[in-house]
């Protein structure tokens, strides 16, 4: 047990107990990492697993069914013209959308695909907790089998980690065995890696099946340096416990390069038990036609362009 | 009629004024050629002793406030001023000039010592950096005294030579054993004199008389000797203690005959320190 | 799932080496007199790479004559600004040949083109635009006004970073006003004959730079010619040593970069993720072919397991092989007798009692290889703790304070690096004033910059390199 319970000093002082993060050296590492040269067949592998581990979002106040329809037939084949290309991790949509997503998925062949739901007063979390216990509760109501919280980053950044781990433990609570819970801490608004660092230990400690970095709505996002930090914290989190909580980065991750990056970062840090859709998620959408694109090059030998690939 | 007390003039080690421990001395003459005294002519032992006495003392003179030093160092000048009238009357005797002469070195020595005393704060700001490296470092260079510096002081002089010798490498924060050139001892007991009674601790400053020849082999070849003005030594000698110092690689120069940083900067070693700047 | 790279191999169309090269002397390539040709191998593989040639004395006569003649009729008629010049277009053409230098570097040492590619060329691109800026500002290094170079300078670098090193010497040397006769390490001569190309594509007047091959007998013979006012030398302190006796009796002026046995100091606040990263470079860097290489692991007791369980977890993750492979991190030792010395002191450490560990990997047949390795149950006392090894092995030792830390950093004839691990900045600047070696590494290890001095206390040398303190050492100072 980490905790010996959920008060506030205890929380505090099993914080105070890690490890700092010296920021250059973590930059220089994820820059290190950075120059992997990954070729031929270690690419075509890396873009088929990235393309399983995707969580195909779209999360605008102009979305209606219409466009979450079309994401989900994306998400299901993402290249109509070729089967082998693998469905990928989820659908990421707002609480409104999840029942047209679910429903979507399901009448076309998409039912092993989750649905996930940004809850709890996505993105700033400004509500209370009451509302963001309502807002989750509807999500599974409505299908969601994946939460995608945010933590109360005011509270964090006063110091009332209390709060933080109480609403987690909250959430958790309603998700049960129903859904997922993944844990935005929204890094950008963290700023320090040593909060990156504490945040993940405290989102894990009240029962998160994911971390994730961001929102997207808050740049930066899905820093390497940042995804570095996380996934020390969930290997560090399992040798601790036996327990493998996921890492999901999203916002900003938008090219093949930059998610065979990721992939590299997961393999060379939390190692390769974590290169599986179960660990890693890439919150992303237009990632997916750049990985596609990249495919193509890799099957055919000719650069690829952007009508060849589907545009939802 | 009433019969002078005559001085003796002893080595001096971790502040204290020993005879050699071989119980030799040797008989110094003055420059008309009449007896002046018999300076102890200090052994391997003696230089041994005096290593010891240095790197006991070493961390706590190069840890001292360099403020601190350079005003420890001007006290000694202070003292100095007060035993004019032996430093002169010891140059007369030793080089045979007239008072006048003698007068213009002893002042000359005394502020030349004062000109060393106020290099202590000065040197790191001078002569240390702070260097612009790429990347997200802070990175500074500091220079640092290198431990234990032996001298052989020149004979030039009397006295200037003697400054010139000791001055600079506890201006840097070194400790020192003077080794007092054969003909000149007398100035360098009297400014060890001078020092017992300032405020440097014992071991700091450590004074031998004797036969350069016979010490110079020993010196090269101790390990725990960081570093030799080699200034008083003959071509062929110093030659000599450059091969022989070579084997724990000890920093050994000859200076020009006047002051400069160089005679502090040569016994003091710089330190480069990088650290990462981030949140 | 598990993520194999395929591998990614640089090509080496880009490098065209010669089956032969003769010597640098006076601009042009020029048959030795008298001496013989040496074998020089790609240690990955063994092959031959090519055929270089042993310069006799009667070669180092001939090149002493012509930087002589270079210092005396064009370079030290040359003003400062113009002379910088020259060092600028030296830059400028190893930045457009930083590719073909880099793969010729990984091919003639076995160093990865990783950091080919990221370190040594481009800070050896960097010390010449550092130096070359300094060329008309020598009245302010701090000599006093108009400084005076000493002449015609010989020298000898090692072969762990080829190029770097020959930036390091040359560079300083040319800025100040110095010509130079320099000899490349046996084992790794061919950037070095590629630098002679760039010198004549940078028209750099004749017998300003002189490059000679050779053997340790070269060597000798370009300590002792009386024709030469300066010596640099880098390499072992050995040898250092026996070139300090050498000119003891000459008026040449002398600066040595020698061995080390650094302490890298881990205490139990320290970041550790990015300790365990500093740690790792600091041994692993280069093959541990680095004299400023934390050697030593002085770990504070209270953390050692764990430190130890992430360190060896990060070793695990070395990629060792190919060193034109884009991903590998360990390369090649340097020779087979390196490799032997390293397997001697590595074996010592099992004869003393201490406990080996390298993590499982493959290492290629033909080559020389040796793995990551540490040692565990380490005293002051053993081989490995106080001898330099210069290959991949770490020695771990225990401490319990910050004092303890200090003494046993200190408790070595060498001084010069050591590296701080903690998050307390006044303990970061107590251990630094503390640490007597040249160059201290807080909260990062083996950073290297042109603006930075870099050399050591005590049998790790004499003088700096790099930086204004860099410049004393090809100027003269108030010595008699």
């Amino acid at each position: 047990m980490l905790l010996t319970d959920s008060s506030e000093s205890s929380i505090k002082s099993f914080l105070r107990n890690l490890s700092p993060v010296d920021q250059v050296g973590a930059d220089s590492r994820a820059a290190m990492l950075a120059t992997r040269s990954i070729k031929t067949s270690s690419k075509l592998w890396a873009i088929d697993t990235a393309i399983s581990m995707i969580d195909l979002t779209t999360l605008e106040g102009a979305d209606t069914p219409g466009k979450v329809a079309a994401l989900c037939t994306k998400a299901v084949r993402p290249d109509p013209s070729d089967s082998s290309v693998p469905h990928v991790g989820a659908v990421c949509v707002y609480n409104d959308m999840v029942k047209i997503a679910r429903d979507h998925l399901d009448k076309n062949g998409g039912n092993e695909i989750p649905v996930a739901a940004v809850s709890t007063a996505f993105p700033s979390g400004r509500a209370s907790l009451d509302v963001k216990k309502r807002d989750t509760e509807d999500a599974i109501a409505s299908g969601a089998t994946e939460i995608d919280m945010v933590i109360d980053r005011g509270a964090f950044l006063s110091g009332n980690l209390e709060k933080v781990f109480t609403e987690i433990v909250c959430i958790k609570e309603i998700c049960g065995e129903r859904a997922h819970l993944k844990v935005i801490l929204e890094t950008g608004e963290l700023v320090t890696y040593d909060n990156v660092r504490k945040a993940s230990f405290l989102a894990m400690a009240a029962g998160a099946d994911f971390i994730k970095t961001s929102t997207g709505k808050v740049s930066p996002a899905a820093t390497a340096p940042v995804v570095l930090v996380m996934l020390e914290a969930v290997r560090d989190y399992f040798v601790m416990t036996g327990k493998r909580i996921g890492v999901k980065p999203a916002g900003g991750i938008r090219t093949t390069k930059d998610a065979i990056k990721q992939l590299v970062l997961v393999n060379e840090t939390a190692g390769p038990d974590w290169l599986d859709p179960k660990l890693f998620r890439i919150g992303a959408s237009a990632l997916l036609n750049d990985l596609l694109m990249q495919r193509m090059k890799m099957k055919s030998g000719q650069y690829s362009g952007r009508n060849y690939v589907t545009l939802d | 009629m009433r019969v002078d007390v005559k001085k003796t003039y002893k080595l001096f080690i971790g502040g204290q004024f020993p005879r050699s421990e071989s119980g030799r001395s040797y008989e110094l003459l003055d420059a008309k050629g009449n007896f002046l005294a018999n300076p102890a002519l200090a052994s391997r032992k003696d230089l041994r002793d005096a290593v010891v006495a240095a790197r006991a003392a070493s961390e706590k003179w190069a840890s001292a406030s360099a403020f601190n030093r350079s005003q420890i160092l001007y006290r000694v000048a202070e003292v100095m001023e007060g035993r004019r009238e032996q430093f002169v009357s010891e140059v007369m005797a030793q080089e045979g000039v007239t008072k006048a002469q003698a007068i213009k070195q002893v002042d000359a020595a005394i502020d030349l010592w004062v000109w060393y005393a106020g290099w202590c704060d000065k040197i790191p700001t001078i002569f240390g950096s702070t260097n612009p490296v790429s990347g997200s470092f802070y990175n500074f260079t500091t220079p640092e005294p290198v431990g234990v510096v032996a001298a052989f002081i020149d004979g030039s002089s009397s006295l200037i030579d003697i400054v010139h010798g000791i001055a600079p490498i506890l201006s840097g924060g070194n400790v020192v054993i003077a080794i007092a050139n054969e003909e000149y001892p007398l100035c360098a007991i009297t400014l060890s004199e001078v020092i017992a009674t300032s405020d440097i601790s014992g071991g700091v400053v450590n004074v031998l008389t004797g036969r350069t020849e016979e010490l110079t082999p020993w010196v090269a070849s101790h390990m725990d000797i960081d570093g030799v003005d080699g200034s008083g030594l003959e071509m062929a000698a110093y030659e000599t203690l450059k091969r022989d110092g070579a084997d724990n690689l000890k920093r050994i120069y000859r200076f020009k005959a006047e002051g400069s940083p160089q005679r502090i900067i040569s016994f003091m070693e710089n330190k480069t320190v990088w650290h990462p700047i981030g949140i | 799932m598990k993520f194999e790279y395929a591998p990614a191999p640089e090509s080496t169309a880009i490098v065209d080496i010669q089956s032969e090269y003769n010597l640098f002397i006076d601009d042009k390539f020029v048959p030795s007199k008298g001496g013989k040709r040496f074998e020089t191998i790609n240690p990955s593989n063994e092959k031959v790479l090519s055929r270089v040639t042993q310069a006799t004395a009667a070669d180092v006569d001939k090149a002493v004559k012509a930087a002589s003649e270079a210092y005396r009729k064009t370079w030290s008629k040359l003003s400062g600004a113009q002379r910088g010049k020259y060092l600028f277009r030296i830059a400028r053409i190893l930045q457009e040949r930083a590719r073909e230098f880099a793969v010729l570097e990984s091919m003639d040492n076995g160093k990865p083109i990783r950091e080919t590619r990221d370190t040594d060329i481009p800070l050896a691109a960097a010390h010449f635009f550092y130096h070359a800026g300094w060329a008309d500002k020598l009245d302010y290094a701090g000599l006093g006004k108009n400084p005076k170079p000493h002449g015609v300078v010989g020298q000898i670098i090692p072969w762990n970073f080829p190029m770097l090193m020959l930036a390091w010497k040359v560079a300083p040397a040319l800025a100040t006003g110095n010509t130079v006769v320099l000899k490349p390490a046996e084992t790794t001569p061919l950037t070095a004959l590629l630098f002679a190309e760039v010198c004549q594509q940078a028209d750099l007047p004749k017998g300003v730079v002189n490059i000679l091959t050779g053997d340790g007998s070269t060597g000798a013979a370009i300590v002792n010619h009386p024709g030469i006012n300066k010596i640099a030398f880098t390499g072992s302190t050995e040898v250092g040593k026996i070139i300090a006796k050498s000119v003891a009796s000459s008026k040449k002026a002398l600066t040595l970069e020698l061995g080390g046995k650094g302490a890298n100091i881990i205490f139990e606040d320290a970041p550790i993720d990015e300790t365990v990263e500093g740690v790792i470079n600091g041994i692993f860097f280069n093959q541990g072919h680095v004299c400023c290489a934390g050697s030593r692991l002085l770990v504070q007791e209270n953390i050692k397991d764990e430190l130890l369980e992430k360190l060896k977890r990060r070793m695990s993750l070395i990629r060792v092989g190919d060193p034109l492979d884009k991903n590998t991190d360990l390369g090649a030792i340097n020779s087979q007798a390196q490799l032997m010395k390293i397997r001697e002191l590595a074996e010592s450490g099992d004869a003393e009692g201490a406990q080996r560990w390298s993590p499982q990997c493959q290492l290629p047949e033909k080559g020389f290889w040796f793995p990551p390795t540490f040692f565990t149950g380490v005293s002051q006392a053993h081989r490995i703790a106080r001898e330099e090894i210069f290959g991949p092995v770490l020695s771990v030792i225990t401490f319990r304070t910050p004092s303890e830390a200090i003494e046993k950093a200190n408790n070595t004839p060498f001084g010069l690096s050591a590296g701080i691990w903690t998050d307390k900045g006044s303990r970061i600047l107590w251990s630094a004033q503390q640490l007597k070696a040249g160059v201290i590494w807080a909260n990062t290890f083996n950073k290297f910059d042109p603006a930075s001095p870099f050399g050591g206390y005590k049998e790790s040398g004499w003088g700096r390199e790099g930086g204004r303190h860099g410049l004393s050492a090809y100027l003269k100072g108030d010595f008699s």
